[in-house]
């Protein structure tokens, strides 16, 4: 009575658990189907690149999670000044590798002394949560441009269209620089860093969807074309369930690939712009505002600028491995 | 007249080539100019054809996924050819359509059982034994395994997919069944289960089908009637027996003579009576005046570039048994087994 390979996929029982098939009196057990995502996940697993990845960006996040804990046991805080550890004469630190010690595990700071160790911790936080929110903030209005571009066509999608080639073209980095110059210290209520947090989000995030809407557009052009959308179309269903239940879950792989992707490009932003003194401002600490200070001391005190550049780097290339590795097992075919 | 589930009339489809930035409309591909059919309850038209030629846009207008350009969609004595998605829905209960590609009709991120409860839960269907009950009678009633509801179209098998797709286009009991060539992407063992398929569920539920196919020997094993479309317009239309034995325009004289024939013994005959067309197919884009088979034709003559055949009964042939052309093929250029005239190799 069974078609199929069902020998090989008794094990999976984890899809159907809200259903009360699973215990059908005849003794039957419903047969669990293997969903692209269960498949995706054992491929994940298996790419061990992939997963390493995963695992430095898990502890870069749990890092900026437990900044302030973290701090309190092997830092101290972030703008106290340790003038003790500051040669008087060339202001670089006292000891070798840019003071590293028992007390400060990753040195400190040329002239100010303040503790690198805390800086890096808390400027994780902000990179992190500019880098994903914004990531996030692209995602949403490049699915939703996108989908609406690819599905409805016409003039919609002749406008949507030429409004990302725009800011694709845009000079992003400029507009920032700009921008910033002119806002207020506090907006919305908020100031300070978090001020500049929001900002930041909004910009790198504002001009990052045309990149996801392309995608989607794409996709949704030659998905709609597709026998399912008729089908559905033909059993009476309106756009909205065209559009969200049977598009989108097609989509879900492309979006997630992007949106892990353009991270890393998002840090690399929020860095410039923090390097450039349009990011978050002192004296809140981030990495790229690490980076600019160093460029006084670096043939002085060059650990300095190699931790933050350290920390940059392994936390884009972990984002980008673990991207590269999720494309590979949504979609093993763009190989 | 009122035995006709569905009539469509004068039905045209033309598809606008636009150009440029402002989408001028410099053109037309005219994939059904001017049709004329009826669909009797409880009989299964079949519609055959080479590639291009209008079936299955026909079908798609039949079903209202499309918007006839211009003519009449009669279901039921109601003309549903313009009515808007809203109005269209209860037209959805009795109007289902079962797709060719059985790979491409399957949403791959859903279910079995979502896919076929989809019909049930669109158009608001209770169920009074629950959603899944449903499913599975729906599964059992086209020969699948009912604890398979929760499984992934990718998982099936090609015959498979396609007897899921008929238990979707079952699942609102309708009335009438478009099949978009349900077959032809299956290979010839599992053609023959999901045909005689159809053929049980036809009878069970007394449905009427139009059956959309290129391959002639599976529409003459399923249908009653017969209609042969050429370039967006039916050139001959006949009962099932009929046709197979009295073919009269000559394209439906060549479609058939084309039908390879399994039997070494019969071959010989076969292969002298073939009429090999030469050319292709014009563009629907710009179409030929007249007769549109002319320019393909071995009997073509000056009538045939000026006058428009009608859909009429030529010869002696019942009512039932229409052609469209001005020099219908006899039955003794058929039966004589020469080839027929100017036909070239």
């Amino acid at each position: 009575m069974s078609i199929g390979p069902e020998a090989s996929i008794t094990d999976e029982r984890s899809a159907p658990t809200d259903d009360a098939a699973a215990v059908r009196g005849t003794g039957d057990t419903a047969i669990a189907g293997r969903s692209l995502k269960q498949i995706a996940w054992r491929r994940l697993k298996r790419d061990k690149v992939a997963m390493g990845g995963a695992f430095v960006v898990m502890f870069l996040v749990l890092l900026a999670i437990l900044a302030p804990v973290l701090a309190r046991i092997w830092g101290h805080p972030v703008n106290e000044f340790h003038g003790d550890q500051i040669d008087p004469t060339f202001s670089t630190p006292i000891g070798s590798f840019g003071g590293i010690s028992k007390d400060f595990i990753l040195g400190v700071e040329p002239s100010s002394g303040r503790d690198i160790f805390s800086r890096i911790l808390y400027g994780a936080q902000t990179t992190l949560i500019v880098a994903v929110l914004s990531a996030l903030v692209s995602t949403v209005l490049g699915t939703l441009f996108g989908l609406a571009a690819g599905y409805l066509g016409g003039w919609v999608d002749s406008i949507i269209s030429r409004v990302m080639d725009f800011l694709l073209a845009f000079p992003q980095l400029l507009f920032a620089i700009a921008l910033v110059s002119v806002l207020p210290q506090s907006i919305f209520g908020v100031s300070g860093r978090w001020s500049r947090v929001l900002v930041l989000i909004g910009v790198i995030g504002f001009f990052g969807w045309p990149y996801i809407g392309r995608i989607v557009r794409g996709q949704t052009l030659s998905l709609r074309e597709r026998e399912f959308i008729e089908a559905s179309k033909s059993l009476g269903a309106g756009s909205r369930r065209i559009l969200f239940r049977e598009l989108l879950p097609n989509l879900a792989a492309p979006i997630l690939v992007y949106t892990t992707l353009i991270i890393p490009t998002n840090i690399l932003t929020d860095a410039a712009l923090s390097f450039l003194g349009v990011g978050i401002p002192p004296p809140n600490p981030s990495w790229g505002g690490m980076l600019s200070d160093a460029l006084s001391y670096y043939t002085d005190d060059p650990m300095y600028m190699i931790i933050p550049g350290v920390m940059i780097f392994v936390t884009v290339l972990a984002f980008n491995l673990f991207g590269d590795g999720l494309r590979d097992a949504l979609d093993p075919k763009a190989r | 007249m009122t035995d006709n589930l569905l009539e469509v009339s004068g039905l045209k489809m033309h598809f606008p080539i636009t150009k440029g930035v402002f989408k001028r409309k410099v053109g037309a591909v005219r994939a059904v100019d001017g049709i004329d059919l009826a669909v009797k309850k409880g009989e299964t038209l079949g519609l055959v054809g080479e590639s291009g030629c209008g079936k299955s846009t026909t079908g798609r207008l039949m079903t209202r996924i499309l918007e006839p350009t211009e003519g009449k969609v009669l279901f039921d004595g109601r003309d549903v050819s313009h009515v808007g998605q809203a109005g269209l829905r209860p037209l959805r209960r009795d109007v289902q359509m079962i797709f060719q590609d059985p790979y491409s009709s399957l949403n791959p991120r859903h279910t079995v059982g979502s896919i076929i409860s989809a019909p049930l839960q669109i158009q608001n269907i209770p169920t009074p034994n629950g959603l899944k009950s449903a499913v599975q009678d729906l599964l059992k009633l086209v020969g699948l395994n009912p604890e398979h509801y929760n499984r992934y179209p990718h998982e099936f098998s090609g015959g498979q997919r396609q007897r899921i797709g008929i238990a979707r286009a079952l699942a609102l009991r309708p009335k009438l069944i478009v099949a978009d060539e349900p077959v032809s992407a299956l290979d010839v063992s599992i053609q023959a289960q999901v045909v005689n398929l159809l053929d049980d569920l036809q009878r069970e539920f007394d449905l009427t089908y139009v059956f959309i196919a290129h391959d002639l020997s599976v529409v003459r094993h399923i249908s009653d009637r017969v209609a042969v479309m050429y370039l967006g317009r039916v050139v001959e239309i006949a009962d099932r027996e009929q046709l197979y034995k009295n073919p009269r325009h000559p394209y439906t004289v060549a479609l058939m003579s084309a039908v390879p024939v399994p039997d070494p013994a019969r071959r010989e005959r076969a292969q002298r009576n073939r009429v090999l067309l030469t050319g292709d197919v014009p563009s629907p884009i710009n179409p030929p005046s007249g007769c549109r088979f002319r320019t393909r034709c071995w009997k073509a003559q000056d009538i045939c570039a000026t006058e428009d055949p009608a859909l009429i009964p030529r010869l002696e042939d019942p009512a039932s048994h229409q052609t469209a052309c001005h020099f219908p093929v006899t039955e003794d250029e058929v039966v004589a087994g020469r080839r027929p005239a100017g036909a070239q190799a």
